[in-house]
């Protein structure tokens, strides 16, 4: 359990599980996705991998990462999905208050 | 840092959000009772939503759709089911049908909003607790794209911050 919420305590972790619980992605597709080295994302599918929150085959070339599907990982992917959509409205609450102090005073 | 913790529990199917903001308890409380206010923060800015209808007491209902990029209008419901003003709430969120009937299959998520003063500012305590991992999963198939696009957006935007 502690490995699960190891491994989805990082942003991009979080993301990479997002990405591939939606629709299948290879390694390379991952890393042209985020301004870091292709090493950098290999390094964190691994963790994600070692968490058995996602699984790797290798078909040609390429390195496909699919969504473990087992109940418990299941819950966990879904859960940090939720967790992005929740600091997004955290982020917008903020912003909006923010407005506040530049008009009118509340 | 507006988002103090979260806190998964993965087989109790539930996430607890606890962000401090820089207002007064009164000040965010109105972040949910208000319709108009409430439609500018809850949906991503790529899935604004939109409250038909927003009868914020125990037993109310509201009504919502969210705008997607393509024009589609997924839409859904909250009935409140405990009011403490203006400290806690207690509300469930489901899927609505094109005529705003609840689809009951897709089950609800059941949400507790608490807001407590924190030296001049707001702490708010979002639980969220699901019902099963496949409702979780449904919604996920249903909702993902919204958290997506969401979280690409705020990517965008923070380079165009940096001017990037």
């Amino acid at each position: 359990m502690d490995r699960i919420f190891q491994a989805l305590a990082d942003a991009t972790r979080r993301d990479i599980v997002t990405r591939v619980s939606t629709r299948e992605q290879s390694v390379s597709d991952l890393a042209s996705a985020y301004t870091m080295s292709f090493a950098a994302v290999q390094k964190h599918v691994a963790v994600l991998e070692r968490a058995r929150l996602v699984t790797k085959e290798r078909r040609g070339r390429e390195q496909i990462v699919h969504p473990d599907p087992s109940m418990l990982r299941r819950a966990a992917r879904l859960l940090a999905s939720y967790e992005e959509i929740w600091r997004g409205r955290a982020d917008r609450i903020d912003k909006l208050l923010a407005e506040d102090g530049k008009g009118m005073k509340q | 840092m507006t988002v103090v913790s979260i806190e998964k529990d993965f087989e109790a199917l539930t996430m607890k959000l606890v962000a401090e903001f820089d207002a007064s308890v009164d000040r965010v409380w109105q972040l949910w009772k208000d319709p108009r206010q409430l439609e500018r923060w809850w949906g991503p800015p790529t899935y604004p939503a939109t409250f038909e209808k927003h009868d914020f007491r125990v037993g109310g209902r509201s009504a919502y759709y969210m705008t997607g990029p393509e024009g589609e209008k997924p839409r859904g419901w909250w009935q409140i089911t405990a009011i403490e003003e203006p400290t806690r709430f207690e509300f469930d969120d489901g899927f609505a049908d094109d005529d705003g009937n609840p689809v009951e299959a897709l089950g609800i998520v059941h949400g507790v909003v608490a807001l407590d003063a924190s030296g001049g500012k707001t702490r708010m305590t979002s639980l969220s607790r699901f019902e099963s991992a496949e409702q979780l999963e449904q919604m996920m198939e249903m909702g993902m794209e919204e958290g997506i696009r969401e979280a690409i957006g705020q990517i965008d935007a923070i380079l165009a911050e940096l001017g990037v």
